[in-house]
């Protein structure tokens, strides 16, 4: 395959990768200048968020007959910057545009209720629109360092959101959030660093190539260093401890993306890496173990909480472990049960976390000993949680439950010990997760209320984007063999690696580092 | 080959940075944490110098300039790098500032609901005040518990007390 037909390829639908990035930075743009207009600001948040979720569906469905890539600036891949839509990506990618676009809804409803003081409109749209461009450029890049921006992007976005208002709270919270957000960055930072240092290539592809050439321990330690700052990011047990602290303080639909997306991130981020860069999978036996803890030491966590919204922030770490554990299996089966994990569980954590902002507003309140009675006064808030709450738990036939099925299967396969071990924490996970969220729908929606709760009209703006996530976790019980078939192509592709090799490099394998214009001697660019 | 020995006074002022920056991210001040920060960013972005190695043969253009240069990308990422700092600082700046405002001092405070259920933990009492099943749990709680396992007795109390 020559450059030429690369070429080819790129003119017909290649164009559309970048548009999930520079969509939503424009619109923030746009939607800063229109800081006056609030409603012109809505509506450029809506109408961006929705184009960039049919981008993402349209990549979904093109990225299933190979990888799509396009060279930022003309220049080829090792030495330009690649954005990449593989399948992992372009699915990543589709889940968090939904979910971004229902969360934006649901804040628009709340915003527009509430009046100013909780949701300063000025600054959360456009904050919103720049994380999800930060989401979808950490998702598409193919390359070490445009992750690293694509990170920094997101998180700074997240740090204005947590401390929304500066409240005194949410600026205890912030710090604590911000400071350990800023040294896994750092770390990350110095991996970069080092795998600069030793393999002269930042490019995913190039360092698939070059990494096995270099020295075992450099490329364990690059590997650990790695692993170690997105374990920060995606709250893996021991490094956990920052998000149940910081999350639970920010306003609901904040709390939603975040809990949905931005640990997310991390773990495709793990994925990536340990696919592409690191296949010996050297480092599974001590991932096996962190995901063991993560599981069973935060869902404990969960079952000690009597706030809800702390309790579902513990049951997001807990649930990072069974995808860690998929992760760690290295194996197809492993990898395609984590990554329908993945989508299964951003769609219904966030399902949740609207619902609990919602009981909040009804309630007044997210402590369990304060909270009664809600099944008479909102009945269909009631179904919101408790269809989630099932799902999340694992039970059947809910995606959930499929989700922890493969993982099993991908685990018994294996017919070692340690995955087994694995296999009996996942259920016991799974159990104690049933019993935390049972509990919580009890003392909310049917114990009598403790104090009088005066009932409020939940405007319908908020609740249909919240129903609308969970009929899409249905949805994702009903599509599962689609879907389930559409994760394991993708995880071949992350076993077999050459796909994605040969699409960022298609020269031979080596690329010729030469931009289009460079190479037939042609001006401008 | 590319000369990739470092530079030994480069290694010690990172080496010097870090461990101060870390140093000051530890302590609870969070002026000292910004410091930190600050002098943790710079060490890392040392070391992304020192990662592109010496200085060489200018890349790209293939021919062969005045004298030697040095590896652009490192220069990059490091410039990309010390923006997002700065913006990282401006923003820990102002949040040491506005908790200056709310408590006149910036310590990272400790996780409330967390302590609290410590407390609770080393108490050995539970989270929750079962009404449901506990008629009466004997600790003294709260009329609230009183009241609400009156209510409990027969379902059409529990409708009116619920409806309350």
């Amino acid at each position: 395959m020559g450059p030429l037909d690369g070429w080819a390829l790129s003119t017909d639908a290649t164009w559309l990768v970048p548009i999930p990035v520079v969509l939503p930075l424009a619109g923030a743009g746009l939607a800063l200048a229109l800081y006056r207009r609030p409603r012109l600001q809505r509506l450029t948040s809506v109408v961006v968020l929705t184009l960039v979720l049919v981008v993402a569906v349209a990549l979904a469905v093109l990225a299933d007959g190979g990888p799509l890539v396009v060279d930022v600036g003309g220049w080829a891949a090792p030495v330009g910057i690649s954005l990449v839509a593989d399948r992992l990506a372009a699915l990543m990618l589709t889940v968090s545009a939904a979910v971004t676009l229902c969360v934006l809804l649901y804040s628009l409803a709340q915003g527009q209720t509430e009046g100013e003081e909780s949701a300063p409109v000025s600054i959360y749209h456009p904050t919103f629109l720049v994380l999800a461009a930060g989401v979808n450029n950490a998702f598409l890049s193919g390359d070490l360092f445009n992750l690293y921006v694509g990170f920094e992007v997101l998180l700074v976005a997240s740090y204005v959101l947590i401390t929304l208002s500066g409240s005194a709270e949410r600026i205890r919270a912030g710090t604590i959030y911000v400071v350990v957000a800023l040294l896994s960055s750092v770390l990350f930072l110095v991996a970069i660093a080092g795998v600069y240092a030793a393999t002269g290539t930042l490019n995913f592809a190039q360092l698939a190539l070059r990494l096995p050439e270099i020295d075992d321990g450099v490329r364990l330690v690059l590997q650990v260093m790695l692993v170690t700052a997105f374990a920060i990011k995606a709250a893996i047990f021991p490094l956990s401890a920052w998000l149940p602290d910081s999350y639970p303080t920010a306003p609901a639909p904040v709390t939603a993306v975040f809990a949905g997306l931005l640990t997310k991130v991390g773990v495709y981020a793990i994925i990536r890496t340990q696919s592409l860069l690191f296949p010996e999978g050297r480092i599974d036996d001590v991932l096996l173990w962190a995901a063991l803890a993560t599981m069973v030491i935060a869902i404990l966590g969960a079952v000690a909480q009597d706030d809800v919204k702390r309790l579902l922030s513990f049951t997001l770490v807990s649930h990072i472990g069974y995808m860690v554990f998929g992760i760690a299996l290295s194996s197809a089966a492993g990898w395609t049960a984590a990554v329908y994990y993945v989508v299964h569980h951003i769609t219904v954590q966030t399902a949740l976390f609207l619902v609990v902002g919602l009981v909040e507003r009804v309630g007044g309140t997210t402590s369990l000993n304060r909270l009664g009675g809600l099944a008479r006064i909102a009945p269909v808030l009631a179904i919101l949680f408790f269809v989630p709450a099932m799902n999340l738990a694992g039970i059947p036939p809910l995606s959930g439950f499929l989700g922890k099925l493969g993982l099993l299967q991908a685990g018994v396969r294996e017919d070692a010990w340690l995955p087994m071990v694995l296999v009996v924490g996942s259920v016991v996970t799974s159990l104690l997760t049933l019993y935390a969220l049972v509990k919580a729908w009890n003392k909310a929606f049917w114990q009598v209320a403790p104090e009088e709760i005066r009932p409020v009209h939940l405007p319908l703006g908020m609740v249909l984007p919240a129903a609308a996530l969970v009929v899409v976790g249905l949805g994702l019980t009903v599509a599962a063999g689609p879907l389930y078939a559409y994760t394991e192509r993708a995880a071949t592709a992350l076993v077999e690696r050459t796909p994605y090799i040969e699409a960022v490099l298609p020269d031979g394998l080596r690329g010729t580092g030469e931009s289009d214009e460079v190479a037939t001697g042609g001006g401008g660019g | 080959m590319i000369d990739m020995r470092p530079s030994l006074v480069l290694v010690l002022v990172i080496a010097v940075l870090v461990g101060t920056g870390v140093y000051l991210l530890l302590e609870r001040s969070l002026t000292r944490v910004l410091v930190g920060a600050v002098l943790l960013s710079n060490g890392v972005n040392l070391l992304l110098l020192v990662a592109g190695g010496a200085a060489g043969r200018p890349p790209l253009t293939g021919d062969e300039g005045p004298g030697p240069s040095s590896d652009p990308l490192p220069q990059a990422l490091t410039l990309t790098a010390i923006v997002i700092t700065l913006g990282l600082t401006a923003f820990l700046l102002a949040m040491a500032y506005r908790s200056w405002q709310l408590h006149r001092h910036d310590e990272v405070q400790d996780d409330v609901e967390d302590r609290r259920i410590a407390r609770l933990a080393a108490r050995d009492e539970r989270a929750f005040t079962d009404a449901d099943t506990e008629a009466d749990t004997g600790r003294g709680r709260s009329s609230l518990d009183e009241e609400a396992a009156e209510l409990h007795d027969d379902t059409d109390e529990g409708t009116r007390g619920g409806a309350r």
